[in-house]
């Protein structure tokens, strides 16, 4: 070795200084210290992909590199050590043009003693099967936790000469702890029961209410709806509206029910595949149609498939896989082994995905979790009603005969509605020859294609109302039916005249007419248009009747002629046979003469010993339906199938996964969705990893249901980690790997690798418990430290990759909103529904086409909905979300930024959403207590969860005062102030120093510690 | 407290810079505006910059851009490109040796034919840059215009092709070309923010939806995201006091807010919080400085005359006039759409009607620029995100993507020339072909940006504006 000792002695100093390092001092790590240098250096040209790779060299894998480059043990007989420390430019590596970061002299340092030490290569460490590391014993730390996590943070901090912040105090504490696991302030209520609880497990108490909380799962669906890109627009050109609620709703419900993650990620990416499928299964598998599509006209249906198919890959293997497999679109990745092959046989799972590729996209229908319990709970009280109100008891069939008797009494004593007529004189213009028998009229002889009777009759009543026309069927007519043709009759029009003057046919109903033929058509005086009655396929009696404008006179017992007309187009539709009736009553109806339908009419004229068995079903079922002794259980029978009807009636759409024959998937060189050269492939995993089981050959192709089990197959070794992390994350705001996005090359290398790894094991052993392993991430030690850092702290590390301390930052877009209604005491606390539209600038959408549309805020309980439900369009997100840093969902977002803009200044100080809440709050100031001071007391415990400083009261009251009295003196500013918004004030209250206190709440809404997490 | 002091005071912007900021307020601004790099601008130093390029990589010649977009897809064949060609096979079927395998949008599968240029070209000027006669008023500020006749782009549909003009990527998410200027190289403007967008809508031709992605900062910092100016209701969204509050009040509660801020400061010392201080005091000069730059009612008369328009009216001209006004005060990108341009029938009757409403606004910019001698540092763009095709579509054309036109003019640009050109048919470029990655690196070089240099690390690659294929600084039109 030629490394001087001095050397060697700067370069251990080096690695000291970098914290990240400050596990195992002496010996090179491959994966943690070179790398990250040879990926970000020397891998664009000497990595996986072999279209760019100069000089045959690669330096990803051992073999190629000690075959030239690297001569193992023996840096200063390298190459590459050669090439990285010439000062000639046209040598030296990497070169001036590659844009690359010249090699400092540690990591220079850094290599060479790799190579001397044997240049030993490892797999990547995201790509190993994670293993359970023991945890780690301590020295002087020892004392501080036996929390696991604790230990492992525990140890680097020892290994770096640092020690833990303490414990924040409670208020603090508590108020994180809601943060971060409901995305709501704790109540002064609440921070009082916590700061009283004095027993030893008073947090865990907390983290338990608050984990078997509803909010949980309304939190926890944030970060997961970013990742998965939710969305209510379908994201291109016109951005049309869709609905796909059912699948947020889905999400919340999965957190709250602690769904294992494997079900999760299985019923997501082929809840559609499972045997037996639920509708909440069918409804996760709506997360294959997350992604964007277009309508716009002249899109080429090719091209958007292949669209469609990368943005899967991108998303599925960010998602779960934390990698950046969508990069292998056009080539094969250059850091990562992933093959462009892989890409496509990756887009080949999703190929069975039935989808229009350019156009709406047809939702269905489907009850929510709620609305299925409600409907199985439904279906019992049913069935139980049901029997309730048709059992049989001894009593029931005596209210049965006594009703019988009674109806069959009182359909002898009617005075008959209708009384038949027997024409005079039945004439035809066609020809045929109508023959009358009692009142039954028959068309006979020659049978024209059009034909119009008119038939002539005494009056035999004082007064008429209206007529009824009964068509009655034959067994020697078409089909059997009503006419002599095909059976169907089309009747054009018909005519009154009493004593030669026509008589105004005002309205007319019929027991049947068949589509677009309505019975109104024939009193429309157009030849065109007629009832029809569906007698070629129907074989039944069918009655019409007509009602008179004004009721006739005919106590003259003068002569009525009625004319029915067959004059349409099609040929021989004339009524075969029928019978006409007249009645007094004062509003005819096809009502029989007990009102009773003809049937039971029929069964009622019968003898009781006459009837059927059937009859008597029939007369039972007409008892249940109608008899008042049974109107009690009929009402409970009948409210409940409204019920029924009502909820599935309020089911939402969804698009969901189905299944069809998979589309043909080809590798696109470049990624040009016009160039068919490329292979046709079958649906894979990325070929480094370990395989998909081969399954039997008669069933050859693997599909998603098997994607989704690799994914979630405790031998993958991206998955657990990529999700721990991101639980992490939310525990932390930082993951432990800083790029949860990417676990490849490019991406950062844990700053505690083995905890990672323990909390990776620990989840998949613990099957997959995402409540389980958040609680065990938030009783550490690590996570209830104080976020306190002065800037000496700041500068030692700045980005706290060793834990000695929380961090603090602000909070995300939606909780920066329920933040503001839970305050003000705004906030609707419901879960789940269709999205809902908070106060948005009028004109925001007006880019917007094809419809161009107006945006309709929420007018009722829906415009204090928490933030999560914001309609979200993904063009025109809602802006005060978008200054907030949420995302637009076009594409997945696993790692928010987090800015801090005069936009969100504009937000919190103008939007109306906050205006309105500080008016609210305000008032709840005011109503509270009369008392000045306990008022802002009260106020900064509900805003911020702790008393105000003497400092703090002095600057609020004095510009109370001053704006109470400039309220004063001018009375309608005063009352504009508090008029923002839907909610109407107090009217008890008084104006000008309700106005005042609203300039206090505005201000104390506005704090940067009102949106931060400490 | 210096808020008060602004109040006070006439509260113009012009007050505000004279009066001067003390305190926190400049140097916390200026921090938040350009992190790190406070030092290099005092300096004077021609290399430095407000924003993560600093030093620049070299002397830029630029110091802001107007990117004038005709959105919908202008035609090239009745604006910038002459082909003569074209209208003697009006009717006549379009050769396959054009069409074959080739992306097309709204005619595929239809029969396609030879469509003439339906307006007269003319020569204008001493430098007889050819223009179409629809745009008289560019006709006479032809010299300074550098026409490219050789734009190609990768999208042929409105919304995909929009968001490779702006960001360089087909794939939504990534920054738009404004975001990654303010990112770079900073803002010039202490009280605007750095890249705006003012959008016009047409009323001849269809208006094609616009997103806000367009000017979104994708995945660098949301203080880098392009702004919109709207012509009706707030100027900024939420730029207005609530009801009932006066701007008094108003700068009395940001005042407080800031102190109660500042006592939490000395608590935690968090430095976030004094950035968020900052902020507030920025957002309420936005609130004075937005409406009184949205203002153009103090324009002299000539001025509003020049550009054709009344005052404040959402038109093209006004926000040419407005364009100026930001241009003046700092804003580093500044992007106009007018959307109009989407001609798939009736172009003859129409297209004059839609280069009516652009032609004389652009031509009043570009002489109002070069009068008040600013024109030297500001590079205009004019141009839609694709052309329309030398086939029919009815009487109209469909969109196109392998050749249509640009015009440059301003700083560093050579002007009265033609760049580049189309076959005769005016189907593909062919000669001195400019990629919208092309686009991107001679506008960033202009800035004194190498695009190779420039760039973000996102899901582990630098993301460049310019992507991962080569790009080209188009050196033949630099002067």
């Amino acid at each position: 070795m030629r490394v001087s000792p001095i050397f060697l002695s700067g370069l251990l100093a080096l690695f000291n200084l970098s914290p990240a390092c400050g596990q195992e001092k002496s010996t090179i790590d491959f994966n943690r210290d070179i790398k990250p240098l040879l990926s970000d250096r020397c891998f664009q040209c000497h990595g996986p992909d072999e279209n760019q790779r100069k000089a045959d060299l690669r330096l990803d894998e051992a073999t190629s590199a000690h075959e030239s480059a690297i001569v193992v043990g023996k840096s200063s007989e390298s190459d590459l050590v050669d090439r990285i420390t010439s000062s000639d430019p046209d040598l030296v590596m990497p070169p001036p043009d590659a844009n690359k970061k010249k090699l400092t002299p540690a990591e220079i340092a850094k290599l060479k003693t790799w190579i001397d030490q044997g240049a030993k290569y490892q797999g990547h460490w995201a790509y190993q099967k994670p293993a359970r590391p023991a945890v780690p014993g301590l020295q002087q730390l020892h004392d501080w936790s036996t929390h696991p996590i604790d230990r492992f943070i525990a140890k680097k901090l020892e290994n770096s000469g640092r020690t833990p912040s303490p414990t924040a105090d409670r208020r603090t504490l508590i108020r994180r702890l809601y943060f971060d696991l409901i995305g709501l302030p704790p109540s002064p209520g609440q921070v009082n029961e916590f700061l009283e609880d004095r027993s030893a497990n008073a947090v865990e108490k907390v983290i338990d209410g608050l984990l078997s909380s509803q909010e949980f799962g309304e939190r926890m669906a944030v970060y997961w709806l970013d990742q998965v890109r939710y969305a209510d627009t379908n994201g291109i050109h016109g951005d049309n509206h869709r609905e796909h609620s059912l699948f947020r709703d889905y999400v919340i419900q999965s957190f709250n029910n602690n769904k294992p993650f494997d079900e999760f990620t299985l019923e997501q990416l082929a809840g559609d595949l499972f045997p037996d499928r639920t509708n909440q299964q069918l409804i996760a598998s709506g997360y294959n149609r997350l992604n964007m599509t277009t309508r716009e006209g002249g899109a080429q249906a090719k091209e958007y498939r292949a669209k469609y198919a990368a943005d899967r890959v991108r998303n599925a293997s960010v998602v779960w896989m934390g990698s950046t497999l969508g990069c292998a679109e056009c080539h094969d990745h250059k850091y990562d082994p992933f093959k462009s092959r892989d890409f496509y046989r990756f887009a080949a799972f999703f190929a069975d995905i039935e989808e229009v590729a350019v156009g709406a996209q047809p939702a269905i229908k489907l009850p929510d979790e709620n609305q299925e319990q409600e409907l199985e709970v439904l279906a019992s009280e049913l069935a139980s009603a049901k029997n309730t109100l048709e059992k049989r008891t001894a009593e029931r069939n005596r209210f049965f005969q006594s009703f019988v008797e009674k109806q069959a009494q009182k359909l002898k004593d009617a005075r008959p509605v209708w009384q038949s007529v027997i024409p005079l004189k039945a004439g035809s213009s066609g020809g045929s020859k109508l023959k009358v028998q009692d009142a039954v009229v028959s068309s006979t002889g020659k049978n024209p294609d059009k034909d119009n009777y008119q038939l002539t009759f005494q009056a035999s009543l004082k007064t008429v109302t209206g007529f009824r026309l009964e068509l009655l069927t034959d067994p020697a007519f078409g089909n059997q039916s009503l006419a002599r043709g095909n059976g169907n009759v089309v009747l054009t029009n018909v005519l009154a005249k009493y004593d030669g003057q026509p008589v105004r046919i005002k309205n007319a109903i019929a027991d049947f007419s068949q589509p677009n033929h309505d019975i109104k058509l024939a009193i429309d005086n157009n030849r065109a248009t007629g009832w029809a009655v569906s007698g070629h396929t129907k074989r039944e009696n069918r009655t019409a009747v007509f009602i008179f404008d004004k009721p006739v006179d005919t106590s003259g017992n003068g002569q009525w002629t009625i004319e029915l007309m067959h004059e349409s187009i099609y040929a021989k539709h004339n009524i075969g046979k029928f019978r006409i009736s007249m009645t007094e009553v004062l509003a005819p109806s096809l009502k029989n003469d007990t009102g009773a339908p003809g049937a039971i009419v029929a069964i009622l004229k019968k003898e009781a010993s006459a009837r059927s068995q059937q009859d008597n079903e029939r007369l039972y079922r007409y008892f249940l339906d109608h008899s008042t002794a049974m109107s009690q259980p009929r009402k409970a029978f009948q409210d409940l199938q409204k019920k029924k009807s009502e909820i599935e009636k309020s089911f939402r759409p969804i698009l969901v996964t189905k299944t069809v024959k998979p589309r043909m998937t080809r590798v696109l060189p470049r990624g040009n969705w016009l160039d068919d050269s490329g292979d046709v492939v079958t649906p894979g995993v990325p070929s480094f990893l370990v395989q998909i089981p081969s399954k039997n050959e008669k069933d050859q192709i693997a599909n998603r249901y098997d994607l989704a089990k690799w994914i979630v197959d405790p031998n993958n070794p991206l998955t657990a980690r990529v999700f721990v992390n991101r639980l992490w994350k939310i525990a932390f705001g930082e993951g432990l790997v800083r790029t949860p996005d990417d676990f490849g090359s490019q991406g950062s290398v844990p700053t505690h690798p083995l905890l990672l790894d323990y909390l990776a094991v620990e989840f998949v052993d613990s099957g997959w418990n995402i409540k389980k392993m958040v609680k065990t991430i938030v009783m550490s030690k690590t996570y209830q430290q104080s976020s306190f850092a002065d800037e000496a702290t700041l500068k030692q590390d700045p980005s706290n990759d060793l834990l000695a301390r929380q961090n603090r930052y602000r909070i995300d877009a939606e909780f920066v909103r329920d933040n503001a209604l839970a305050i003000s005491g705004l906030l609707v606390k419901q879960v789940g529904g269709n999205s809902v539209k908070p106060y948005q600038p009028p004109g925001y959408w007006e880019h917007l086409n094809f419809p161009k549309r107006r945006y309709q805020p929420s007018m009722d309980q829906n415009q204090y909905r928490r933030g999560l439900y914001s309609y979200w369009c993904r063009t025109f997100l809602h802006p005060s979300m978008s200054v907030f840093d949420a995302p637009t969902r076009e594409e997945s977002c696993v790692q928010r930024p987090r800015s801090n803009t005069p936009l969100q200044a504009l937000v919190l100080l103008n939007d109306p959403s906050y205006v309105e809440s500080a008016q609210a709050f305000a008032e709840m100031l005011m109503q509270g207590s009369k008392d000045n001071s306990k008022r802002l007391e009260f106020a900064f415990e509900q805003a911020l969860n702790r008393k105000p400083s003497e400092k703090e009261s002095a600057i609020l009251m004095k510009i109370f005062h001053e704006h109470q009295k400039e309220f004063a003196a001018d009375e309608k500013s005063a009352s504009d102030s508090i008029q923002t918004g839907l909610r109407k004030p107090a009217a008890d209250l008084d104006a000008k120093e309700m106005a005042a206190w609203t300039s206090v709440a505005r201000i104390i809404l506005n704090l940067h510690e009102t949106i931060t997490r400490y | 407290m210096f808020i008060q002091n602004l109040i006070g005071a006439q509260n113009t912007r012009r007050s505000f810079l004279s009066q001067g900021v003390t305190g926190i307020g400049l140097t916390a601004l200026a921090g938040l505006l350009d992190p790190k790099l406070l030092p290099g601008q005092a300096s004077g130093n021609e290399l430095a910059s407000r924003g993560v390029l600093n030093p620049l990589h070299h002397p830029p010649k630029i110091k802001r851009v107007i990117f004038l977009c005709q959105a919908g897809g202008m035609s090239h064949l009745e604006t910038f490109d002459h082909k003569p060609k074209l209208a003697e096979l009006h009717n006549q079927p379009m050769p396959e040796s054009y069409t074959k395998g080739q992306p097309i949008a709204q005619l595929q599968g239809k029969k396609l034919s030879c469509f003439a240029p339906q307006h007269p070209f003319k020569k204008y000027g001493e430098s007889g840059n050819e223009i179409c006669s629809i745009f008289p008023k560019l006709g006479e500020v032809a010299d300074e215009l550098c026409i490219i006749r050789s734009m190609r782009t990768e999208a042929i549909n409105h919304d995909p092709a929009h968001t490779f003009m702006n960001t360089g990527s087909l794939i939504s998410g990534r920054p738009a070309m404004g975001s990654w200027l303010t990112y770079g190289l900073g803002n010039e403007a202490d009280d605007l923010p750095g890249f705006v967008v003012l959008t016009s809508l047409g009323r001849h031709g269809q208006a094609q939806p616009i997103a806000a992605r367009q000017w979104h900062s994708g995945f660098l910092p949301s203080r880098y995201q392009g702004v919109e100016f709207r012509s009706t209701g707030d100027p900024v969204l939420y730029v207005t006091n609530p009801k009932g509050v006066s701007r008094k009040k108003q700068g009395e509660i940001v005042d407080a807010i800031n102190a109660l801020n500042r006592l939490q400061y000395d608590k935690v010392q968090d430095p976030e919080i004094r950035t968020r201080i900052a902020q507030y005091e920025l957002a309420f000069k936005m609130q004075a400085s937005v409406p009184e730059l949205m203002d153009i009612s103090r324009e002299p008369q000539h001025v509003l005359d020049l550009y054709g328009t009344k005052g404040a009216d959402g038109s093209f001209a006004a926000n040419c006039l407005l364009a100026r006004r930001l241009a003046e005060r700092g804003v580093r990108f500044i992007q106009l759409y007018h959307r109009g341009w989407d001609h798939h029938g009736g172009i003859k009757n129409a297209i004059p009607k839609t280069a009516a409403e652009v032609d004389q606004g652009t031509a009043a910019l570009i002489r109002d620029l070069k009068a008040r001698d600013m024109l030297k540092e500001t590079l205009i763009i004019f141009g839609g995100e694709f052309g329309r095709t030398p086939m029919a579509q009815g009487n109209g054309r469909d969109h196109h993507i392998k050749g249509f036109s640009h015009f440059m003019c301003g700083g560093g640009i050579k002007p009265g020339i033609t760049h580049g050109a189309t076959d005769e048919l005016g189907y593909n470029a062919v000669e001195d072909v400019v990629s919208v990655h092309d686009m991107h690196a001679t506008m960033l070089h202009l800035l004194g940006v190498d695009h190779n240099r420039f760039s973000y690390r996102f899901q582990g690659l630098d993301m460049r504006l310019t992507g991962v294929e080569e790009a080209h600084v188009v050196k033949k039109i630099l002067a």
